[in-house]
């Protein structure tokens, strides 16, 4: 039988690369001031998603929630196989925290109606918290698989899983619909598709149309590009290029559970470690030495 | 979630398997021990299981004034939604403000599911805690004696201090090894208190088939502070040393080639071009001179000590710390320096 899945994405910074100057004065991350990556572990989910689509058929529906940027990852998933795909995008859900975002990305899949399956990487390399995914099956009343490894067996809405836990693994037989939080071992995702690239390149959410309308029409008036912007959209549309895009309204959020209002969590203070790498620092073979060090390491929290 | 409760306790999940409670779990009550003192309330340990009598009075001697048991067969593996639900039904009866998790794969799939259950803040994987101020500039609003979360974010490049002051419990998982692990006091009294709680069919929806457990090898990769030897550490005995450090740090055993050519430690220990990569937030190399191989598998990590008896090794070029001097009267230094700050 043919099974709907959905699969959660994140734009995510290149984490290998960060200066104190990606950082904003309260805490959050500039990421304009970063490359911008599919979060490794998503592209596992997506690929396990398929893999599901490609063996028993459905559908696969990725969503994003993220800058206008995070287009970008989800038109990678178009190339390598994506059925439609939607950009969660608001300014009023910047600043949120596992909590919000898990809320705003249950409103999301809420509003696709009935999936069997819910495809989350892990975690992402920005923050390795691994918490959406859990929060998210809560949101959704759903059951969690997490550290997913393999299907052994899907037949009708039974399923069984195999988790790699690292210390160990473990079978579990559940039943649709169901959350999952994939791993890294998953598999090996697969490339885009050449084919899939040439169709899907001029995708677009209309936000990117927005732009593109702006840049092009500089002295038209407002009444004017949003005409041409309709156009285009249309067009889009009518060729499948269109990645939807959805706002904070659209899928009916509670604003007080969105953005720094909606987040329990408030960072405090950010100290970089990068900066310390300069110098070096000479200490003498003495108690005394080696005790100013370590009270060094402790300050710094290098250690507890 | 749970409003701010000033008198609440803090608590500290108790991770165990097959009769053997979590090492992380017994350094979360001393540290739970130390937050409560200064906040002036009490500790407790929730402990869910089928078979709990040999796993309560650790997390006592520990620091666990209190242990809250469930004992119920349905409990007898981790799940997440029979344990999430033991979890939430404690947390609204008895209204802990702190609660902290070990960031174990079973931590981390349990403490999020708690925290949005109870629509309450949680930080993931610190490295320490502390108790502080903060002010919300935003809102004007001063909060005092908060749990401050600390942890390293963006690949490890930054520190976060982050708070949650609204919306409790405060709920952190913590990694393993990074809070000090006391001997335990054998004399420590707690109250041992039963819970029942009435769990739902839903519960049982995720059936566990088949598990299987292995000893866990040397993990390097996510070791967030490795000491390494190398050939100038000399015998297999001094090597101790090596093991020591890392011990009193919590971080892994790690060696140069010459050492695991030298038969000083296993292979598995290796870092280096031919061995394991590493990036650590500390990296401790003791006795290596640091050949080109060695460094190209270390010289990310974020601050790199070395301990070296000649001046001119070229560890000292990667360093940011250099110690020159013999290992054997130095790494006793550091493990005395530390014993004395924990």
């Amino acid at each position: 039988m043919p099974y709907n899945c959905v699969v959660c994405v994140k734009q995510v910074p290149d984490t290998a690369n960060v200066t104190v100057e990606a950082m904003k004065s309260d805490g959050t991350v500039n990421r304009a001031a970063l490359p911008a990556v599919f979060n490794p572990e998503d592209l596992n989910a997506l690929e396990a998603a398929l893999r599901v689509r490609d063996t028993h058929g459905g559908t696969v529906t990725v969503v994003s929630m993220g800058p206008l940027g995070a287009a970008e990852v989800l038109r990678e998933c178009l190339f390598r196989g994506a059925d439609r795909c939607i950009l969660l995008n608001d300014r009023r859900a910047a600043g949120s925290d596992t909590l919000a975002t898990s809320y705003i990305l249950s409103r999301a899949v809420k509003k696709l109606g009935a999936c069997d399956f819910v495809f989350c990487g892990r975690q992402a390399i920005d923050g390795d918290t691994a918490q959406v995914g859990p929060q998210l099956a809560e949101k959704l009343g759903l059951p969690q698989v997490t550290y997913y490894e393999r299907i052994l067996d899907l037949t009708d809405r039974k399923v069984l899983i195999r988790r790699n836990m690292g210390d160990g693994w473990e079978v579990v037989e559940t039943e649709l619909p169901l959350l999952v939080t994939v791993l890294d071992t998953a598999n090996k995702p697969r490339p885009p598709a050449a084919r899939r690239v040439l169709r899907h390149k001029r995708a677009k959410a209309p936000g990117e149309v927005a732009r593109e309308v702006q840049d092009a029409m500089p002295d038209a008036t407002s009444q004017e590009r949003e005409v041409e912007e309709a156009s285009r959209i249309e067009k889009l549309k009518m060729q499948g290029l269109l990645i939807e895009q959805w706002g904070l309204d659209e899928v009916e959020a509670d604003l007080a559970w969105c953005g720094i209002s909606g987040s329990p969590t408030k960072v405090h203070r950010i100290q970089s470690i990068v900066l310390t790498k300069e110098g070096f620092t000479n200490v003498p073979p003495t108690q005394e030495g080696v005790r100013d060090l370590i009270h060094e390491l402790i300050v710094d929290h290098t250690f507890g | 979630m749970i409003e701010p409760n000033r008198q609440g306790d803090v608590w500290v999940f108790a991770e165990h398997e097959d009769g053997n409670l979590s090492e992380v779990s017994l350094e979360l009550c001393g540290k739970a021990r130390e937050l409560a003192d200064r906040l002036g309330v009490s500790t407790a340990a929730v402990l869910p299981g089928r078979d709990l009598d040999g796993v309560t009075k650790p997390l006592i001697s520990h620091g666990a004034d209190k242990v809250y048991r469930v004992q119920d067969p349905r409990l007898e593996h981790y799940r997440t939604l029979p344990y999430a639900r033991v979890m939430c039904r404690l947390i609204d009866k008895h209204k802990p403000q702190i609660v902290l998790y070990g960031a174990t794969p079973l931590g981390r799939d349990l403490a999020p599911r708690v925290a949005s259950e109870m629509r309450a803040g949680l930080t993931a994987d610190c490295t320490d805690l502390d108790i502080g101020d903060y002010e919300d500039k935003g809102a004007g609003t001063k909060h005092s004696n908060l749990l401050l979360q600390i942890r390293p974010a963006f690949g490890g490049n930054i520190i976060a201090t982050i708070v949650n002051h609204d919306r409790w419990p405060q709920m952190a998982t913590v990694r393993e090894g990074v809070m000090f692990l006391g001997e335990g006091d054998d004399k420590r009294t707690g109250e041992i208190v039963n819970e029942t709680i009435v769990f739902e069919d839903v519960d049982e929806i995720v059936r566990v088939i088949e598990r299987h457990r292995e000893p866990r090898t040397v993990n390097l990769k996510g070791a967030r502070a490795i000491v390494a030897g190398g050939a100038g550490v000399g015998s297999k005995d001094d090597f101790g040393l090596i093991h020591d450090l890392a011990g009193a740090i919590g971080g892994a055993v790690g060696a140069s080639r010459a050492a695991v050519d030298a038969g000083l430690v296993g292979k598995e220990h290796q870092v280096g071009q031919t061995g394991t990569t590493v990036r650590p937030a500390l990296y401790i190399a003791c006795g290596i001179s640091g050949a080109v191989q060695h460094r190209a598998g270390m010289e990310e990590s974020a601050k790199i000590i070395a301990v070296n008896s000649d001046p001119e090794a070229p560890i000292l070029s990667v360093a940011h710390y250099g110690i020159v001097g013999d290992l054997r009267t130095v790494i006793p230094m550091m493990i005395k320096s530390i014993k004395e700050r924990a």
